[in-house]
């Protein structure tokens, strides 16, 4: 049986940066994903902005590890190579009664030790962001908040872990623990069991269940609250920076920001949802997020939408630990009691992004006054580089590019301008890129305007020829989800009937 | 043999008119509902022996795309395309091929030959 | 390879084909069409049905076969094609930048430019259909090129939102390769395709369509596993308590074109909202002085004849200005869509093309006319010109035609106001 000194439950962002930060010292770490890629899960759909820190409750782990992640980013980015940049906040008063509100959340993010917080005037607020509501009276200014490319910062956390040494298992399911008495000394998984010492929980919407396969906090519950999303097309709202609306109790808001690549985004509403793998949009949040849009930015016109999605926020009901303060849907970042092996990392929801390099930090210094050596390796390499990209490119270089390799001459997505060569290199990636959706994270293919009505056929092609597979095995996001049934001109297909299914639910 | 009434859309114009029509078996008797002569027309062939262009693809070899797409020369009857379909899905061509190129004279014994819709050159 | 032409072409689909051999035949030296297909002939090249060429050509071809007749007679006249090559910016002056695997990426200056980059298709997310992303939800164009050029079925069971003719003609086409048409949903109360497409793709394979029927959500995690059909009211509102799920695997969207027009707008070419597409004179010359647009680019045509009449216009419009004898004659005259009349292209007329011969008009109408109708072009309250219509629907292209004798009034008028109205 296979032996690992650690073994962390689940690749997204928390878990890509606990295995990179773990990957600097002499330990063997086994990373496993049920999802055939990374980031797969809540870090596929979110809101992609590391936030300032105002927000959380002074005291709650929320707080410190939003304050001390928020610090991290340009490093992690810089030595990552991924796309962040700090574009500030407004938190917009739209009505005289909110105003106060914004002046508690000044408080707070002083509490916290958040700088470069200012309260801007309406007119003020307007002349550095004219789409805004004419009626807003007011604004916190939050300096420090930013927006990243967030696939590419859970791939680049991954990918520098697995450079570095550490092991990654895909479309490999947690299954249950091998226990000696209360030590943990294993892990069963879909692919078969693994010895080990430690296990880290990073299992997002599931790490209730893995705490309770272990024994450990029968009350914690993860709830899945679904976040609604639409994407609009970049040439329609020159925003500079985010615009949140005052939060409320659940929430932060139903916000305008805008991706990496400069695409509008607006949401996310929050509703609590029964299923941890439902992320079906539905009308009435839909609904509800464009008001909520509209609130802010009112001359957003609905033709513009060009994408839309849905995500999960693994929002856990953990107590926070500091007395005094009454909080009830902390971070849990520990090391279980009561079992020997373990550590939990749940309730990671916002901001839990921004917090993902600090709780990975943390991970290290839970392991190390648990008595773990964690000698630094001499070979380590905190340094990733990204593959090129030719749109980000400047058009000597583009030239360049396309006489080293024909392939970055070739267009696949027109609206996002994403080449060959680019897909054939993610797919020869340190983690390749093996599905579709593994691409477009990657590359941003199939995200623009035509939503991949363009790319799609070549993109199919393109997977099979280098996967040396068959277009019908070819899949949006691992098995079950093939694109293709046959070839058109199979002769074996099952022929047409003249029964046609169906059944009715409700009336009409 | 008695008489039928079926009603039928003309597709001879882009108007579409809704026809009524009586017939005995394949024989037209009366068709009300036509703008102009041609639905008359239209009835009388639809009843007697409906017929359609068909146009679907053919495996290729060695060519720039795995299929051709290829097309009846004249109309085909109507009833027997599923036929002529499960026909074509058996025949290969090598690359290049010739726009015009017959890929299957006289299919099915129609007299209708299908033709290659366009050329397809050998890949690189 | 040369870096300067008289007249390049975006785009080898029908109307830039017409385009390029206009622009030969009329006394451009050297034309290039940029395809970033492996071929040209754009679109046309997947629709392997019949049907095209009715018009102009009377004859009943299929897509490859139109296509064919123009790419040969281009290359023929000497046209330059260059194929898997994307335009990646176009500029004021017409510069050109064009990346391609074969020649890299290189700058190419043109004395004309015909945008003729075609559309793109709506999709999912522009109609907000609620539901999960799983695999299976295909645009019918992508599905179409899926089925007739790459040789693959992107699904078992199908339902289809939207009876226009690519809908309609890819139920026929999957039926035929033995996959199962549940059923076509259409929001309209009405067919929005042909009838000839209604009668031939769904009446003759049983496929059943229900209008006034849009999809309330799709559902499956991984791939499609079925699709809720749901009523709509007068204001295409979902009408509770009618959802009707239809397992199936795959959803095809036919819900409308886009004019493409990302290179236009980097060019500064002004765009209207109307046909999405540039604004145009009768020439199809665009906002910018030498950069001509033709067919789809400038709004979506119901049928390919008239691409290829377009393309011939913009082709000569193009020659011309590169030879350097446009005319600059008096000021144009706007036209404006009236009562029941989304658009009308062109959106300016020069009255001195009137001397030329006379000017078509184009238009799509907002609401279905059943029976006499009647085109009218007015001032104010004269009449200009007036066509009898036998009926007048969305779905299909309203042509009307300024004859010469029209000159002194068009040259006289304000603006040109055109409306369709029952006879």
């Amino acid at each position: 049986m296979q032996t690992y000194d650690v073994v962390i439950i689940g690749a997204g962002v928390v878990g890509c940066m606990v295995a990179r930060a773990l990957s600097r010292y002499d330990l063997s770490v086994l990373l496993i994903e049920k999802e055939a890629d990374v980031g797969a899960g809540t870090s596929s759909a979110n809101t992609a902005i590391v936030h300032a820190g105002y927000d959380p409750m002074p005291g709650t782990l929320k707080a410190a590890l939003n304050v001390a992640g928020n610090r991290m980013w340009d490093t992690l980015a810089a030595e990552l190579d991924f796309a962040f940049e700090r574009r500030g906040d407004y938190v917009v008063a739209v009505e005289p009664e909110e105003v106060p509100r914004l002046e508690l959340l000044r408080q707070q993010g002083i509490a916290n030790g958040v700088t470069g917080l200012a309260m801007l005037s309406g007119e003020e607020l307007r002349r550095r962001e004219p789409l805004v509501n004419p009626r807003a009276c007011a604004a916190l200014w939050a300096s420090t908040s930013g927006i990243c490319d967030p696939f590419a910062a859970v791939l680049a956390a991954a990918e520098n872990a697995v450079t570095n040494g550490v092991t990654l298992m895909l479309e490999t399911a947690f299954e249950g623990f091998h226990m000696e008495g209360r030590r943990i000394a294993g892990v069963r998984t879909s692919r078969g069991s693994l010895r080990c010492r430690w296990v880290v929980n990073a299992a997002g919407l599931y790490a209730d269940e893995v705490m309770h396969k272990a024994g450990v906090r029968p009350d914690f519950a993860i709830t899945p609250r679904r976040g609604e999303y639409y994407v609009l097309d970049r040439a329609q709202l020159p925003l500079r920076s985010v615009l949140f609306p005052v939060p409320t109790d659940v929430s932060k808001g139903i916000l305008v920001t805008a991706t990496v690549h400069g695409n509008p985004i607006v949401g996310p509403n929050a509703r609590d949802v029964a299923g941890k793998e439902d992320r079906s949009a539905t009308r009435e949040g839909l609904e509800e997020v464009w008001q909520g849009a509209e609130r802010l930015v009112p001359s957003l016109d609905p033709r513009s939408i060009i994408g839309l999605f849905a995500g999960l926020r693994a929002a856990g009901n953990a107590r926070c630990l500091t007395p005094g303060v009454d909080y009830g849907h902390d971070f849990v970042v520990e090391i279980a009691e009561g079992v020997h092996g373990l550590v939990n990392l749940a309730g990671i929801e916002s901001p839990g992004l921004t917090a993902a390099p600090a709780i990975a930090e943390r991970v290290v210094e839970l392991l190390r006054d648990a008595g773990e050596p964690l000698r630094e390796k001499r070979s380590w390499n905190p340094i990733r580089r990204a593959r090129p990209r030719f749109r980000d490119l400047l058009p000597e270089q583009q030239a360049e590019l396309v006489r080293r390799d024909p392939l970055y001459g070739r267009i696949v997505c027109r609206c996002e301008m994403v080449t060959e060569g680019e897909i054939v290199a993610e797919i020869h990636a340190p983690i390749p890129a093996r599905t579709y959706d593994a691409l477009k994270r990657r590359t941003w293919l199939g995200t623009g305007r035509c939503q991949g009505g363009f790319d799609t056929p070549r993109v199919l092609a393109i997977l099979a020829r280098e996967l040396g597979i068959s277009p019908v095995q070819v899949t949006k996001k691992g098995p079950g989800s093939e694109f293709l049934s046959r070839p058109t001109k199979d002769t074996d297909w099952s022929g047409t009937g003249p029964e046609r299914a169906g059944h009715r639910v409700g009336g009409g | 043999m008695a008489q039928e009434k079926d009603r039928l859309i003309c597709v001879t114009c882009p108007m579409g008119c809704a026809l009524e029509v009586t017939h005995e078996g394949p024989a037209l008797v009366e068709v009300s509902g036509h703008a102009c002569r041609r639905g008359i027309e239209y009835a009388r062939a639809e009843l007697a022996d409906p017929r359609r262009m068909v146009a679907t693809t053919v495996r290729v070899r060695g060519g720039l795309h795995p299929l051709v797409p290829v097309g009846t020369a004249a109309p085909f009857p109507k009833g027997r395309i599923m036929e002529l379909m499960a026909l074509l899905r058996e025949v290969e061509l090598e690359a290049p091929v010739r726009a015009g190129q017959v890929v299957l004279a006289d299919a099915l014994g129609t007299g209708v030959d299908i033709l290659a819709s366009r050329s397809m050159p050998a890949a690189d | 390879m040369r870096r300067s032409y008289d007249v390049i072409v975006v785009g080898s689909g029908p109307g830039g084909m017409a385009a390029a051999v206009a622009a030969k035949k009329n006394g451009a030296r050297d034309v290039l069409v940029i395809e970033r297909d492996v071929e040209p002939g754009g679109i046309l090249l997947q629709c392997i049905h019949h049907g095209f060429g009715v018009e102009t050509l009377r004859q009943d071809l299929t897509g490859p076969a139109y296509a064919q007749r123009f790419v040969d007679e281009a290359l023929s006249l000497g046209v330059d094609v260059m194929v898997d090559a994307m335009v990646l910016r176009i500029t004021p002056s017409r510069h050109l930048w064009v990346t391609s695997a074969r020649s890299g990426l290189v700058e190419l200056e043109a004395r004309a430019i015909v945008l003729a980059m075609g559309c793109r298709e709506r999709t999912r997310a522009q109609i907000r259909i609620p539901g999960s992303r799983p695999a299976g939800v295909y645009t019918a164009g992508t599905a179409q090129r899926l089925v007739n050029v790459e040789g693959y079925m992107p699904g078992r069971r199908f339902v289809i939102l939207g009876s226009g003719d690519i809908g309609m003609i890819m139920a026929r086409r999957l039926t035929l390769e033995g996959a199962r048409v549940e059923r076509v949903l259409e929001i309209m109360p009405y067919l929005t395709g042909l009838t000839r497409n209604y009668v031939q793709c769904l009446l003759d394979y049983g496929v059943p369509l229900q209008l006034s029927h849009t999809v309330g959500r799709i559902l499956g995690d991984r791939r499609v596993e079925a699709v809720e059909a749901v009523q709509v009211d007068e204001r295409w509102r979902p009408v509770p308590g009618t959802g009707e799920l239809i397992p199936c695997d795959t959803l095809l969207l036919s819900v409308g074109l886009i004019p493409e027009n990302e290179l236009s707008r980097q060019a500064g070419v002004a765009l209207d909202p109307a046909t999405g597409g540039p604004y145009v004179d009768e020439g199809f010359g665009t906002s910018v002085p030498g950069i001509f647009a033709a067919g789809n680019v400038v709004h979506v045509y119901d049928l390919v004849d008239w691409v290829t009449e377009a393309g011939y216009v913009a082709g000569r419009s193009a020659a011309r200005f590169a030879l350097g004898d446009q005319v600059q004659g008096a000021a144009s005259v706007g036209l404006r869509a009236g009562e029941n009349v989304r658009y009308v292209v062109p959106q300016r007329l020069n009255p001195e093309s009137l001397a030329d011969g006379p000017q078509r008009l184009q238009l799509r109408v907002v609401r279905p006319i059943e029976g006499r109708a009647r085109v009218q072009v007015a001032d104010g309250d004269s009449l200009i010109a007036e066509q009898r219509l036998r009926y007048a629907r969305p779905g299909e292209m309203v042509t009307v035609t300024l004859p010469p004798s029209a000159y002194d009034r068009v040259r006289q008028a304000k603006a040109l106001v055109v409306c369709v109205t029952e006879a």
